[in-house]
């Protein structure tokens, strides 16, 4: 078995939340905090909400979407919104602007809807994270998948999909390691199709531990 | 004056891993590593009844075994303190505030008082709501970290009390409360963490399903039959009365039971008044069952919410709703109102469905019968949510990160 030069490192990670002090009760003031919200902000309503609601499989992408869908009563935008991926994204000033773009593009189309009260406030907060290593690291393919095995859902979610943000890749922590250090492109690739908005993150989990196990036994 | 609360150890985090599974315990324990035999002190005031001693007898024991070396204070004070503190809960959500001037003094001297006995000196203090607000006046030269955990609603608070206790606010390092509609525009930062309930307590554990049955008989309740339930206080904020209306739209539909179960009624002259106006508008209907529950019935709580096919929460106002996140646990299907901290644990169409009025609710609950389907799938999401953001363990994992960050990650 492939011996790599440098390990995987298992990570963790736990995120404080904090109150922003900014809220929107209407479109025009979501397209406001849009402006002004910090990037914690953009992280915590677009790749953290995914991580809370990972179990709900249909329907829910990230936090935008889901105000303009149940508090506004706008079920394009909404459709607009939870379009976005972010796995398109490499960075948070990217997914902002598209977020702006797209609310703002309504706006200026629905003048007096962009004025209308929501049903409930919209409040932002902010993704405040404490990283600590695991004290667990992977120098084969089956020291990996025995890793993978032991990981908490936050653990998973850090080498997934918040990933992207720290890689600056299209890619995530597995799949770059699995490339670069056992040379394992097929497995890397078959990893990064994994679709996180229609699995669970167990199910995201247990399909790259099968897809692995697949691999060690090929 | 003060006491040191004994810490009990009878559940450990072992405990736990099967409701977690064995990554999420292990993760507590990798984030507590860094914390091991750091001091905390919790300060609230009251060792027993009420939410939050029901929560600091869950979450300090957790705390411990994961390594931290954590005290519990609980303050005391004369009656003339607790009438002024009852005052100030009361005002602190919106009612009048008659107490004389020299109120702010007594509850300042009360604090003081305290002080005399307390050591304040762990490097990281949580003081659990107004009570022990001011102890923060022993503070020197910024030493440990200070943190006001706030577990009522401050969104409408009277201008009077709000402007005495503000001050002493800003001078702690940070402010915790339970949703972002119940917190203050405040110059220091403040952290959501959500209200918990424990999986291995007495009202929320895996009961025998003879347990269950056997308890829905004692009251007269049928199993076989359809049974739609509310647990809470008899008092007019839960609106008793409209869930009764929302039942008798149901019946005209599905053969069902309503059970209207909690406490109240007894000590509190209101409780006895809505018990009865709900007793009027129930008549003769024997498929309406009013249990007016003794404060120890944590058993009976929760096999009526296992037992039952929809858990409903009609509530005009609310706190956080420990009550539907009980429900949710159970991995019932939930209606309820939005209000409150409700809309934080129900997301309409995902983990339960909310509702607007009394019709709204008779129509959500009419639709579930009809879709059973449906009601399971929003029973397991709505328990795989509170699995993952309102257990005991998500408060415990909450407060870990916070001492983290607040030491910088060290």
């Amino acid at each position: 078995m492939k011996k790599a030069e440098q390990p995987f490192h298992f990570m963790t990670v736990s995120y404080l939340t904090r109150i922003a002090n900014e809220m929107a009760t209407t479109l025009a003031q979501l397209k406001q905090g849009l402006e002004t919200c910090s990037d914690t902000s953009i992280f915590y309503h677009t790749f953290q909400t995914l991580s809370h609601h990972h179990f709900l499989t249909q329907g829910f992408s990230n936090d935008f979407a889901q105000w303009v869908l149940a508090g506004c009563n706008r079920p394009e935008l909404a459709e607009h919104l939870a379009s976005l991926d972010i796995r398109d994204y490499l960075s948070l000033a990217e997914l902002r602007a598209d977020l702006q773009r797209l609310v703002s593009d309504y706006c200026e189309q629905y003048p007096h809807e962009a004025e209308q009260s929501a049903f409930e406030p919209f409040f932002f907060y902010e993704a405040i994270g404490v990283e600590v290593p695991l004290q667990m690291e992977a120098w084969t393919l089956q020291e990996f998948r025995d890793g993978l095995e032991k990981l908490s859902h936050a653990a998973f979610h850090f080498h997934f999909i918040a990933s992207r943000l720290r890689l600056h890749l299209r890619t995530n922590d597995f799949s770059y390691w699995l490339e670069s250090a056992l040379d394992l492109g097929k497995l890397a690739r078959q990893v990064n199709r994994i679709d996180i908005y229609t699995n669970t993150l167990g199910s995201a989990l247990d399909r790259i531990i099968s897809l692995v196990e697949k691999e060690l036994h090929s | 004056m003060s006491e040191t609360m004994p810490i009990p150890l009878l559940i450990t985090l072992d405990d736990y891993t099967p409701v977690l599974g064995e990554p999420e315990v292990a993760e507590l324990r990798t984030l507590a590593a860094r914390l091991q035999m750091r001091t905390v002190q919790m300060v609230n005031s009251t060792a027993m009844g009420g939410g939050v001693a029901e929560m600091l007898n869950r979450l300090i024991p957790i705390l411990q075994e994961l390594g931290l070396a954590i005290r519990w204070e609980v303050i005391t004070g004369g009656n003339d303190f607790y009438e002024i503190t009852k005052a100030f809960h009361n005002a602190l959500h919106g009612g009048p505030y008659t107490m004389p001037p020299e109120s702010f003094d007594t509850f300042l001297a009360y604090n003081e008082q305290n002080l005399l006995r307390l050591q304040m000196e762990a490097e990281f203090i949580v003081i659990h709501d107004p009570q022990p607000v001011a102890l923060i006046r022993t503070r020197r030269d910024r030493s440990g970290h200070w943190i006001w955990r706030c577990h009522i609603d401050l969104s409408r608070p009277n201008p009077a009390v709000w402007g005495f206790l503000e001050p002493w606010v800003n001078r702690y390092d940070g402010a915790i409360f339970s949703s972002a509609e119940f917190a203050r525009h405040l110059p220091v930062p403040q952290y959501l963490f959500y209200p918990s309930i424990d999986p291995l307590s007495e009202k929320n554990r895996e009961l025998e399903p003879e347990l269950v049955r056997s308890t829905l008989e004692r009251f007269g309740i049928d199993p076989q039959r359809t049974i739609l339930t509310q647990i809470s206080r008899f008092d007019r904020l839960k609106d008793p009365l409209g869930v009764v209306r929302a039942f008798q739209i149901v019946k005209r539909y599905f053969d069902c039971q309503l059970v209207l179960a909690g406490g109240g009624a007894s000590d509190d002259p209101e409780g006895e008044a809505v018990l009865s106006e709900v007793r009027e508008a129930v008549g003769n209907d024997p498929d309406v069952h009013l249990l007016n529950l003794p404060p120890w019935s944590a058993t009976e709580i929760n096999a009526l919410q296992r037992g039952s096919t929809i858990i409903i929460q009609k509530s005009l106002r609310e706190g956080f709703g420990l009550t539907v996140t009980e429900g949710l646990w159970k991995g019932k299907p939930v209606v309820a109102s939005a209000v409150g901290g409700i809309p934080l644990q129900i997301i309409h169409k995902h983990t339960g469905l909310l509702a607007h009025s009394v019709e709204g609710t008779a129509y959500q609950i009419r639709f579930l019968l009809s879709n059973p389907a449906i009601a399971e799938r929003l029973g397991e999401q709505g328990r795989a949510y509170v699995r993952e953001h309102f257990l005991i363990t998500s408060s415990a994992k909450r407060y870990l990160t916070l001492f983290l960050h607040l030491s910088g990650g060290r």
